[in-house]
């Protein structure tokens, strides 16, 4: 276990006589610095997101986001609960069975109140990333992704359409960014794929990396290995079936959908037909 | 008889690819892709031009329809796309200043 003197962990302060511990978590190159009492649940992140802890010195990053996670004994919580994604103000409410939060855009301070469980707050951050991404233009998707020749490649469909098992299938020259949730900005230079911690079936982190989006696939299963082009208006209603975005508000909702078209406008979405082997990856980079 | 007027909702988004009009839902985010007709009602929903007057302008004369069938047509639409909240209709036009795009224009 890493001593709390590691770089990417730092005692920032006392409070009441108890340090205050921080860990810097940056996915898609947007710091997060979560603060905890809580030293086990500490280490509990640094395990969970390793290879996405950042250097404390990302918390001064303007754009850096900041949670202080009060921890709480376990509660009895319906493990089909849904997550509500609500605003009120300028301030995100965030609840789901096992935990609340709150996140406030403008000053990018939050707080969440749950037990010491890493999954808790994997849904808060995947659902604070989902808001940034709209307001930028970019995507949380329903996807693997990996990258190949410098170049990513993204692989969308809804559970069993293939996501984990092309990723299991992906040559030693291709990257893993995700085998299950692709994280996708628009830049100046057009979109981005990075990797992230959110794992599927695979349980294996994406490298934490990226490259630009080549092209995104449809993933069907069949008797060969081809590649079809997707009428637009198909591949639109696709990529909106494959959006993860929680949030209960118009404004966000319109903003994802037309970053949607323009993401089709811009990437080449084909359908991917595939046999369960590595020769599918010849058509691929 | 009273005329309808119909207007695009401010709190619905729309866009038009390939000739395909593609509008989201603002309240539960429901996906809608229109149809050719419905297409043309909802771009010509500007709120002021009466439901009767698009269908005898700019249906009629595409689908070769008798006005009466396809005004019945067309107000079943517009009610049917007013259930969804994607269309607002009126007995008096309906304020435009927050009406929306019709779609192809992004």
């Amino acid at each position: 276990m890493p001593a709390l003197t590691a770089p990417a962990l730092t005692a920032t302060a006392l409070t009441g006589g108890v340090a205050q511990l921080s860990l810097v978590i940056e996915i898609g190159g947007i710091p997060v610095r979560v603060n905890t009492t809580d030293s086990g649940f500490l280490h509990l992140l640094q395990n969970r997101y390793a290879g996405f802890v950042a250097s404390p010195d990302l918390a001064q990053d303007r754009t850096c986001i900041e949670f202080d996670v009060e921890i709480r004994p376990p509660a009895p919580a319906d493990p089909e609960a849904d997550v509500s994604v609500t605003r009120r103000g300028s301030r995100w409410s965030i609840e789901r069975g096992d935990f609340r939060a709150e996140w406030d855009p403008a000053t990018r301070r939050g707080r969440i109140l749950q037990s010491s469980n890493p999954y808790s707050i994997d849904a808060v951050l995947r659902i604070v990333h989902t808001l940034v991404l709209a307001g930028e233009g970019g995507l949380l998707l329903h996807s693997a992704s990996a990258v190949r020749n410098g170049r990513a490649f993204l692989f969308a469909g809804a559970s069993g359409a293939g996501k984990t098992t092309i990723s299991r299938l992906a040559p030693p020259d291709a990257t893993l960014l995700t085998d299950e949730i692709s994280y996708v900005r628009k830049l100046e230079n057009g979109y981005t794929a990075f990797g992230t911690p959110f794992t599927g079936e695979l349980a294996k982190l994406g490298e934490n990396v990226s490259a630009p989006v080549t092209a995104l696939y449809l993933l069907a299963q069949g008797p060969e290995n081809r590649i079809d082009s997707v009428p637009p208006g198909e591949a639109a209603r696709s990529l909106l079936a494959n959006v993860l975005f929680f949030a209960e508000d118009e404004e966000l909702v319109q903003s994802v959908f037309h970053s949607v078209f323009e993401f089709v406008s811009r990437v080449p979405v084909s359908r991917l037909t595939f046999v369960p082997d590595a020769r599918v990856w010849d058509l691929i980079g | 008889m009273s005329r309808l007027y119909v207007a695009r909702n401010p709190r619905a988004a729309a866009r038009s690819l390939d000739g395909e009009m593609m509008i989201m839902s603002g309240r539960d985010s429901t996906l809608f892709t229109l149809n050719r007709t419905a297409t043309i009602l909802w771009q010509s929903a500007d709120g002021t031009t009466p439901l009767d007057e698009i269908v005898a302008r700019r249906i009629c004369p595409e689908f070769e329809v008798e006005p009466g069938v396809a005004l019945q047509d067309a107000e079943n639409l517009a009610r049917e796309l007013a259930r969804h909240e994607i269309m607002q209709l009126s007995e008096t036009p309906i304020e435009t200043k927050r009406n929306p795009p019709a779609g192809d224009a992004r």
